[in-house]
């Protein structure tokens, strides 16, 4: 049975909860399969979770790999394969709690920089899993500015091999997954030298560990990098090279290639790998930011319907914690932007597709936009899921703090992605570039991309809404955010250039503005955000029941961005101050309207029991039940602690009545 | 060995560059040359002590981390004693390097057990109970909040039925949710614990009272019959605490074991009602400051950390062709940090204005004038909100500011932040707090608008009923605001608060005169009025702040802290933008003027920026953090570190034989 106080929720929803859902997946097949998935993986009692939170990173690790393992058993029983329908709900279903992620990034390398005689070689193998693979890239002293690189691959024409070498501590290998304990094998990137002369960056493969008894090859110190804020079931591993030596065939070398007699050949165009870096940014969007932050919302939101506390009418039973306008305002804006980003990784992956479909005609004219795009909403979404998941947490009150309601691991986990594939302010600066040039070329009557267009538009105009119900048309707030996007554009971009008319060299005058510049980008991305989810909401013609609620919701995304972001849009006047009042009492009268949808909102995410593995936010609601009965399985309370023993006892007993 | 004991020739270049002396500043911060001397001296007791030396905690489990966490709180107590360490102060300095800033499972039988035993037991009681208590026979903790009720403490279900025919009390937990659940030391440690409860009598309800309850057997530890306790199981962090539960089925307890210094209940049954209890006040004042404190002590530990780090890491390149940069040159590397550093600094003097005026008034409380406790309160209650809802999130900038290398545990980071962000929720929900701070506010302004004056932090809601806000005369009011000098930025700060203060308070009136409860109109405001006191404490912070600089008598370190608080000012202004510019009080001249200005201090400060962290002085073992290390040699001790790793013990890990090899012959 279902706590009573969360079942009443469920009876007063404006709409179809299965429609939703069905929706959300793309259509009612989508839906089917995806159950059909989870429910396969999660009835498997080799995938339990269920002990997860008491675990030791020993424990997490051996979990991980038994799992990793049981699952290539599983997909041949189940005949599900990499490129069914089925595949992308896998990794959904487990969580992420598998190893073996980066032998699957391994494998993507060799098919995307090997030649087809290396990729007929290894690939077979790493399918085949006669070698575990990792993505050896990033060093203790180097991340995401990859040219400063410091290993080095130093050719001998005598033995027609490159040797590899960790010339000081700061040129270690560091963090890449997989590697502390699994893989036999890794890409390298490494300085290729050949008869002292520097040519870059290049990936090689080297064999780590032996085939028979798993020790480290000679030249070889690998390891653990100790414990880490999260992914405790992954072996971030650790890499020094000395004098190792692998054949001249173990370069990767789809677009370049060493010879015999150590020329360096270079052909073909290496513009691909920033493609192959903008599809890893996307598809990490999805299962490892976007979910995470729709579970933090189901459970939050759930437990705030279950939560009573203090009394809002006198005389009455104590309130839900959802009923306090407070809690409304931390909560209902994170859900919001959960859709949002759902919708936007649609788009991304629609612009996506559509520059493969061109790159593979041989038409790159779409990578710098693909490029910015990728970069600008990794770094907005993941920072902004981040700080919804920890909001989320908060908001839970001490009960959140507990590992058992399940948010501190979403937390810990999601914002590891604000750093990996890019660091975030990093990427935003990417875009900033691109959106600066676009801007000089627009204004110079050049043209451009069609998403950018706006910018040669920059006037000074005034908003025309007259009152509060006003602000509920797509069309102004998105115009506000359009203004305000190109306003931070072409000020950033007029102060680039009087500085450097001024005399500053175009470097020290970038960094002097890059604080500038970071903001600009997140304007743009959020404007195509507000836009995207207001053309979505247009396009749900067809399916009133839950057209109405998407509205709200897209209405309460965009005035909750102006009412807490609210300098940026009077700043040049665009917004008056009466009219950021009217603002605020929109976006507030909002609250207690997507209140009543709130748990049906976080329903139709359809998320299993197992797959939140909350004692907060399970369907029942059975919120305090499930904590007790969940503590009584800690270690803790297995056995008498051997601190007694060995500590209190003696302390107890008279040790010190002595003082 | 030689090289180790070498400093990053980065780090030595930072030191020699700063324009003033570091130990100045620490002096200031300590609160004088002697108090300085006296902390060292207690750091040097406890960290040159073999006893207190253990693994690094990274690598144990959270049993081992209890284990190890309970032997120093032994040893502890009884060093304490030995070196005749009695002023509160020192106490927490020796117990902080102990435990390295963590918390401990005896911090609820220290912290509150024996402090509420001493206020609220009767003499007898005291006779009884303190010095079992002083000499851990009896460990206690202190039971309050349940699985469904916390700040809201009316809501509380625990009973205790008094029942005259055999002079004793009948404790029960009713409900599931009335399970005691979150107390400190509760789990595993304490044998004894304060229980709040419903007191039942003559078959009243009398209210919350507090009564002493035997829970583990003396001798065998064991719970006794009509007990169930034990651990809530693994948490964000607080891994060396026994958060426990505790639930009572017809548990019996002496009459005696009420605490009744103030209620009683007589043997008859009869309920004598208490005095009021104004001190009470004065405990939550306490706390919170002590939180407040807390809020500046763990950002300048992140900022210490990240700080350090950002001189030592160098990457990609400013100039083309030149070598790597410190990161710490990035514009928006020192928009990342220094704002923080400014924040920590602002806070760590907000913090000791509310100690020093809590001490002045509970010296006023003996001869009876308590005139000033409930501002003191109410102000306290906002800015434990703000400072804790500030650092939290400021600490996880520094984390990120770090990039990969913050996510390991190496970097400490991540221990600091597990550690401080529960004070969000404890000793008072956030948001409960800032909404108490609104009620005071809103109060004051209808004391205003009624035609009295008011007094102290809220007294420029005076100026609102002598020259009614109106916007052309506040616009006329912006010329005078001078965007160098941290004066007229404090009265900007000024204008802002009376005016979201105003705002909140008549959009609750509004709200009011449509006829709603007047629950339900707060309600419907209490996202303005959160508003509302987060303007009034940011004012606050600023004017502490300012004045602050005044008191500074060097000129060097002046310089330096004015710099600061300029930058702490100007960046708020930069980040609420649409307060200042809505009604008129900055121009967007004037803005444009601030964004240029936290730029222009960005770079002022930068040069100054490791010495300023020194000047917070953590020694390396106390800050547990490679990246944050004094000497700057961090990657080779990184590598040292993760040797250590637990995944590292055995060359080939078992889980290869166990699945890797099975999986790899089968395929």
């Amino acid at each position: 049975s279902v706590n009573p106080d969360l079942a009443s929720e469920r009876q007063t929803a404006s709409f179809s909860v299965e429609k939703l859902t069905v929706w959300l997946d793309g259509g009612v097949e989508n839906t089917r399969t995806r159950r059909a998935v989870v429910e396969a993986i999660e009835s498997d009692p080799v995938f339990s979770r269920e002990n997860q939170y008491f675990q030791s990173q020993n424990e997490r690790y051996e979990a991980a790999v038994r799992k990793a393992v049981h699952l290539q058993k599983k997909m041949h029983e189940m005949g599900w394969t990499e490129n069914g329908p089925e595949y992308k709900y896998i990794y959904r279903a487990l969580a992420g709690d598998v190893a073996f992620l980066l032998h699957r990034i391994f494998v993507r390398s060799i098919s995307m920089l090997g030649s087809d005689k290396q990729i007929a070689k290894w690939i077979p193998l790493a399918s085949q899993y006669q070698l575990i693979g990792s993505y050896a890239q990033t060093e203790l002293g180097h991340g995401t500015y990859l040219q400063g690189l410091e290993t080095t691959a130093v050719f001998d024409s005598t033995t027609q091999e490159f040797i590899l070498n960790t010339p000081k501590i700061s040129a270690m290998k560091w963090w890449p997954g997989d590697m502390g304990r699994s893989a036999t094998h890794t890409v390298a990137f490494a300085q290729l030298y050949i008869q002292g002369k520097c040519y870059g960056v290049h990936p090689f493969i080297v064999q780590i560990r032996s085939l028979r008894d798993h020790s480290l090859c000679p030249g070889i110190t690998a390891g653990d990098i100790g414990p880490k804020m999260s992914f405790e079931h992954a072996d971030n591993g650790f890499l020094l090279l000395q004098g190792v030596r692998v054949p001249r065939e173990n370069m990767l070398s789809k677009f370049c290639e060493v010879q015999p007699d150590g020329t360096y050949v270079r052909w073909g165009s290496q513009k691909i790998n920033y493609f192959t870096m903008t599809s890893v940014r996307i598809s990490l969007l999805s299962d490892e930011v976007i979910m995470p932050t729709m579970k933090a919302c189901t459970i939050a939101i759930r437990y705030s319907v279950v939560r009573r506390q203090s009394k809002l009418k006198p005389g009455e039973q104590e309130a839900k914690i959802l009923d306090y306008q407070t809690q409304q305002e931390k909560l209902l804006p994170q859900l919001a932007a959960a859709y949002a980003f759902y919708f936007i990784n649609d788009y991304l992956q629609e612009l996506f597709d559509n520059g493969y479909k061109e790159i593979q005609k041989k038409n790159f004219d779409m990578l710098p936009e693909l490029h910015a795009f990728s970069s600008g909403f990794k770094a907005v979404v993941t920072q902004h899921c981040t700080s919804a998941v920890e909001i989320c947490l908060r908001a839970c009150g001490g009960h959140g703090y507990s590992l058992l309601s399940g948010l501190p691991s979403l937390y810990t986990k999601i914002l590891a992605s604000c750093i990996y594939e890019g660091e975030n302010t990093i990427l935003l600066l990417q875009t900033a570039r691109f959106l600066i040039k676009c801007f000089m070329a627009a204004s110079a009557g050049q043209p451009v991309p069609p998403s950018v267009t706006y910018l040669a538009a920059v006037k000074p105009r005034r908003c025309p809404a007259k009152n509060k119900l006003d602000f509920l048309s797509p069309d102004i707030y998105t115009e506000a955010y359009q203004h305000m996007a190109a306003r931070l554009v072409s000020s950033t971009a007029a102060k680039l250039q009087d500085l450097i008319q001024s005399g500053v060299k175009k470097h020290d005058a970038w960094n002097q503005c890059t604080v500038q510049l970071a903001q600009a980008s997140k304007a743009h991305c959020h404007y195509i955000a507000v836009k995207n989810f207001a053309e979505t909401v247009e396009k749900l013609q067809t399916q009133a029941g839950i057209q109405e609620i998407m509205k709200h919701l897209c209405d309460l995304f965009a005035l909750h961005g102006i009412f807490s972001n609210a300098g940026a849009f009077l700043h040049d006047g665009y917004l008056s101050g009466a009219q950021m009042d009217m603002v605020t009492a929109s976006y507030l009268d909002l609250l207690p309207i997507i209140r009543k949808d709130a748990v049906p909102l976080v329903d139709a995410f359809d998320f299993t029991d197992r797959s939140l593995n909350s004692a907060l936010g399970s369907y029942d609601g059975h919120v305090y039940q499930r904590l007790y009965e969940w503590a009584q399985k800690s270690p803790t309370n297995k056995q008498m602690s051997p601190a007694y023993e060995k500590y209190l006892k003696p302390l107890l007993h008279n040790k010190l009545s002595k003082l | 060995a030689a090289a180790m004991a070498m400093m990053n020739a980065d780090l030595r270049r930072e030191r020699a560059a700063a324009t003033f002396q570091t130990e100045l500043l620490t002096h200031i911060l300590d609160g004088g040359a002697e108090r300085t001397r006296r902390r060292k001296e207690i750091e040097a007791l406890v960290l040159n002590d073999p006893d207190f030396q253990h693994e690094d905690l990274n690598f144990l489990s959270r049993s081992e981390r209890y284990e190890q966490a309970i032997r120093k709180s032994s040893l502890m107590v009884m060093k304490l004693r030995e070196y005749g360490i009695a002023d509160p102060e020192e106490i927490y300095w020796f117990k902080s390097f102990v435990h390295r800033g963590r918390p401990e499972p005896l911090d609820l039988h220290l912290g509150m057990f024996l402090p509420t035993l001493l206020t609220q037991a009767t003499p007898e009681q005291q006779d009884r109970f303190f010095m079992p208590a002083w000499n851990l026979d009896i460990i206690g903790t202190y039971a309050q909040t349940e699985m469904g009720h916390g700040t809201h403490l009316r809501g509380l279900e625990t009973t205790a039925t008094y029942d005259p025919a055999t002079q004793e009390f009948i404790l029960n937990s009713p409900t599931v949710t009335s399970i005691k659940w979150w107390p400190g030391g509760l789990g595993k440690t304490s044998n004894h614990a304060i229980v709040l409860a419903q007191l039942y009598t003559q078959g009243q309800c009398k209210g919350l009272h507090a009564f002493i309850v035997p829970i583990r057997q003396l001798g065998t530890h064991e719970p006794l019959p009509g007990i169930t306790v034990g651990d809530i199981g693994p948490k964000f962090g607080f891994d060396e605490i026994d958060n426990g539960y505790l639930k009572m089925d017809n548990y019996r307890i002496p009459r005696e074991n009420m605490l009744m210094k103030y209620a009683q209940v007589e043997p008859d049954g009869t309920y004598v009602k208490p005095v009021s209890d104004k001190l009470t006040y004065g405990t939550m004042v306490f706390i919170r400051s002590l939180i407040v404190g807390d809020s500046a002590r763990s950002l300048s530990r992140a900022c210490t950390i990240a700080i350090r780090y950002s001189a030592v890491r160098h990457q990609s390149e400013l100039k083309p062709g030149e070598p790597e940069p410190q990161i710490l040159d990035y514009q928006t590397q020192q928009y990342k940090l220094f704002p923080l550093l400014a924040t920590a600094y602002a806070f760590h003097f907000v913090g000791a204005y509310i100690k020093n005026t809590y001490h002045r008034i509970s010296g006023d409380i003996s001869d009876g004038d308590l005139s000033e406790l409930p501002e003191l309160h109410a102000l306290t209650a906002g800015l434990k909100a703000f400072t804790s809802w500030t650092a939290n999130a400021g600490i996880e900038e520094c984390r990120m500011a770090c990039g990969g290398h913050g996510y390991s545990r190496c970097s400490g980071i991540p221990d600091i932040y597990v550690t401080f962000t529960p004070s969000c929720t404890y000793e008072g929900e956030n948001t409960v707090m800032m909404l108490q701070t609104a009620r005071f506010l809103v109060k004051s302004y209808t004391q205003v608008t009624s035609g009295q004056q008011v007094t102290g932090m809220v007294s420029y809601l005076n100026d609102l009923s002598r020259q009614r806000i109106q916007p052309q005369h506040v616009a006329a009011r912006t010329v005078t605001v001078r965007i160098n000098d941290p004066a007229s930025l404090v009265e900007a700060y000024k204008a802002r608060a009376a005016r979201l203060v105003e705002a909140a308070a008549k959009n609750l009136q509004a709200e009011l005169n449509h006829r709603k409860s007047k629950e339900e109109a707060w309600n419907r405001t209490s996202v303005d009025l959160v508003r509302a006191s987060e303007a009034h404490c940011h004012y606050v912070v600023v004017k502490l702040f300012t004045a602050k600089l005044s008191e500074v008598s060097n000129a060097a370190v002046r310089a330096v802290l004015t710099e600061l608080c300029l930058l702490y000012a100007l960046y708020g202004i930069s980040k609420n933008t649409g307060d200042f510019l809505q009604v008129g009080i900055l121009t967007d001249a004037q803005i444009t003027q601030v964004n240029q200005s936290v730029k222009e201090l960005l770079a002022i400060i930068r040069p100054n920026a490791v010495a300023l962290v020194d000047s917070f002085d953590f020694h390396d073992v106390h800050l547990g953090s490679v990246l944050g290390r004094y000497d700057g040699n961090v990657y080779e001790n990184m590598f040292e570190w993760a040797k250590k790793s637990p995944l590292n013990k055995t060359e080939v890990h078992q889980s290869f034989h166990k699945h890797l090899k099975p999986m790899q012959s089968k395929l």
